[in-house]
């Protein structure tokens, strides 16, 4: 078995999710090749080069590849995929964007978010917002799949194997970047952080999401946001967690005004621990928190970053 | 220009499913069905582009048994012009349902196809992606607003970081994500109106695609449930249970 893993990176920093796609991608076993596309990304190249259990990685640095657009990534992915039995990438929106496709152009299924290997040719997933959990079997003889990270534990860095670069460069010419309007935070991001501390409609309004930032600092917290905060304008989308958000699973999760509805539920329910502050003691989260308390956010939220 | 929306027929997203005890599949007798919610905001979209004078149709086309008809009436209610039912009992993989749209792509040549980003139910997150490289266009998806500028549309999608625009050609494959629209709701004289809307049905069969299924369900289980654990007084509680029980903070 020959695994290809794409490697989740913004042309500087190789995310950390790699390294648990790289954990799955060992649970089925083989040789597994990182590929980097991307433009002026030889130190992602160079990181990828550290990951444990690794036989290679493979570099295409071109300015065709600068914003890994689906049209160019998925044609030079497929073409790849004619050495490799299996193709895995990280089920975060760049790899859930060229994927698909990928899968298309070599006429086979794609296996989406998988939290656990069962065998080479068996995953488990979840489903109905994660209300229910799939066990399934894909009869395809190559395999594309994306690994939903929150479900491995990454490998370690301390490896080092060759780097080969590819000369090959595909424009499909039918799309073009246009411009990024990227969140500046800095606060570790969502998918790493230990501790998340999340706000929803009670919040109010975006301001109020201040009352976040003592707390974070003391906790060395990401924040997050319900989908209704994120649809009032509170806060940017890239911090909504939940079934179409992002998902996390941190050792502490602090809801606060959040109701708990099954898609925010989707996207956090894998905490460790879960603390729910909220001031109708009927809401739902409270079925799912290790720690509740009944309070005004308000109150509750300048005496927790004073107690800590 | 034409537009092609694909909806989906699935579990109202407030209904919590339940699992089978015989752990074969989720238990859907009884369960309250609607469009799957993205599906919606891409029913907008294309209402919205006709009523902005960008589009001059809508077609809504829905993949399923007879009971995804009521879908299409509720899309030609919300200001679709005209449906198509494929027809078929079987549960399709995304790469399936992606070939049988390519060949109504093919009959219909929309300029843009809308999808929703992902069904509520099966969390797949394929088929229109799929559906652009089977069909070869380029694919703006998770996008918040879309801009048709003469032979080409601006897509700004929501990714991980943040927000991205990016300029495709037409024809184009567009799926939806949260914060592209609301959609509107059915007013009563449009829901008599849709009634009398055409809605076309073929089967699937006819198109001469090997529909085969690509992968087997082999179970479906609950998930591991959470307890609910315990209500704190205070706000000093709850510091000393995180540090001293559960340990998660120092
Ligand atoms: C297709 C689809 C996808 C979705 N995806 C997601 C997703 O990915 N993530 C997500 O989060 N949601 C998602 N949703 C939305 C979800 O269904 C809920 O609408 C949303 O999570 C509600 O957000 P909320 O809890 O912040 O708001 P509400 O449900 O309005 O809850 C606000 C809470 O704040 C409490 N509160 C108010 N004021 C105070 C105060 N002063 N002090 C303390 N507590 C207070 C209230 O008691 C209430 O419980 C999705 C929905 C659909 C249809
Ligand atoms: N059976 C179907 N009939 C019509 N459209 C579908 C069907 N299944 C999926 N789609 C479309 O594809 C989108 C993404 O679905 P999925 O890839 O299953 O997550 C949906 O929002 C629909 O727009």
């Amino acid at each position: 078995m020959s695994i290809l893993v794409y490697a989740e990176h913004d042309n500087s920093v190789l995310k950390a999710d790699t390294l648990k796609t790289v954990a799955a991608a060992q649970k089925i076993g083989g040789d597994i090749t990182i590929l980097v596309v991307g433009h002026n990304c030889q130190t992602v190249a160079e990181k990828a080069a550290k990951v444990n259990g690794i036989t290679k990685v493979v570099v295409a640095d071109s300015a065709a590849y600068e914003h890994q657009l689906a049209e160019n990534v998925s044609l030079l992915v497929s073409e790849l995929a004619a050495d490799y039995s299996v193709v895995m990438a990280t089920a975060l929106t760049t790899g859930k964007n060229f994927m698909p496709r990928v899968a298309a152009l070599l006429d086979v299924a794609q296996i989406s978010d998988i939290i656990a290997v069962e065998s080479a040719d068996t995953f488990v997933r979840p489903i109905y917002a994660g209300n229910a959990i799939a066990t399934v079997q894909s009869l395809d003889a190559k395999k594309v799949i994306t690994v939903r990270s929150t479900g491995f534990n990454p490998v370690a860095c301390d490896g080092s194997a060759g780097i080969t670069s590819l000369d090959n460069v595909i424009n499909a010419g039918i799309s073009s970047h246009v411009s990024d309007e990227l969140t500046v935070s800095e606060r570790p991001d969502l998918g790493v952080a230990s501790v998340v501390i999340s706000g929803g409609r009670g919040m109010q309004n975006g301001d109020n999401f201040k009352l976040f930032d003592g707390i974070a600092d003391k906790l060395g917290a990401a924040i997050g946001a319900s989908r209704a905060a994120v649809d009032a304008g509170f806060v940017p989308n890239d911090m909504q967690v939940g079934q179409t958000g992002k998902i996390v699973a941190p050792d502490l999760y602090i809801a606060v005004g959040i109701s708990g509805a099954i898609q925010h539920l989707a996207g956090m329910k894998d905490s460790k621990v879960i603390v729910a502050i909220n001031k109708d003691p009927e809401a739902p989260i409270f079925q799912v928190a290790d720690y509740g308390i009944v309070a005004d956010l308000f109150e509750a939220l300048p005496e927790l970053e004073n107690a800590l | 220009m034409k537009v092609l929306v694909p909806i989906k027929r699935v579990i109202d997203y407030n209904v919590k499913v339940r699992v089978k005890s015989d752990n074969s599949n989720v238990d859907l007798a009884n369960v309250k069905m609607a469009i799957n919610p993205f599906c919606e905001i891409a029913v907008e979209e294309a209402v919205r582009l006709k009523e902005a004078g960008t589009a001059t149709e809508v077609i809504v086309i829905s993949i399923g048994d007879k009971n995804c008809q009521e879908q299409l009436r509720t899309a030609l209610a919300l200001g679709a012009d005209r449906a198509i039912q494929i027809e078929t009992d079987q549960n399709l993989d995304a790469l399936n349902i992606a070939k049988l749209l390519q060949k109504i792509v093919e009959e219909e040549q929309p300029q843009l196809v809308i999808l929703g980003k992902q069904s509520i139910d099966s969390d797949n997150n394929q088929t229109g992606q799929m559906l652009a490289a089977l069909t070869g266009l380029a694919q703006g998806t998770f996008a918040s607003e879309v801009k048709v500028e003469g032979e080409k549309v601006n897509i700004t999608r929501e990714v991980d970081g943040g927000l991205q625009t990016v300029s495709l050609n037409l024809p184009a494959i567009v799926t939806t994500d949260l914060r592209l629209n609301e959609p509107r709701y059915a007013s009563l004289p449009n829901i008599m109106k849709a009634k009398r809307k055409p809605l076309e049905v073929k089967s699937a069969a006819d198109f001469g695609i090997d529909l085969t299924a690509r992968t087997i369900l082999l179970k479906v289980t609950p998930p591991r449930e959470r307890e609910a654990g315990i209500i704190v007084e205070s706000i000093d509680e709850l510091v000393e249970k995180l540090k001293n029980e559960a340990k998660v903070i120092s």
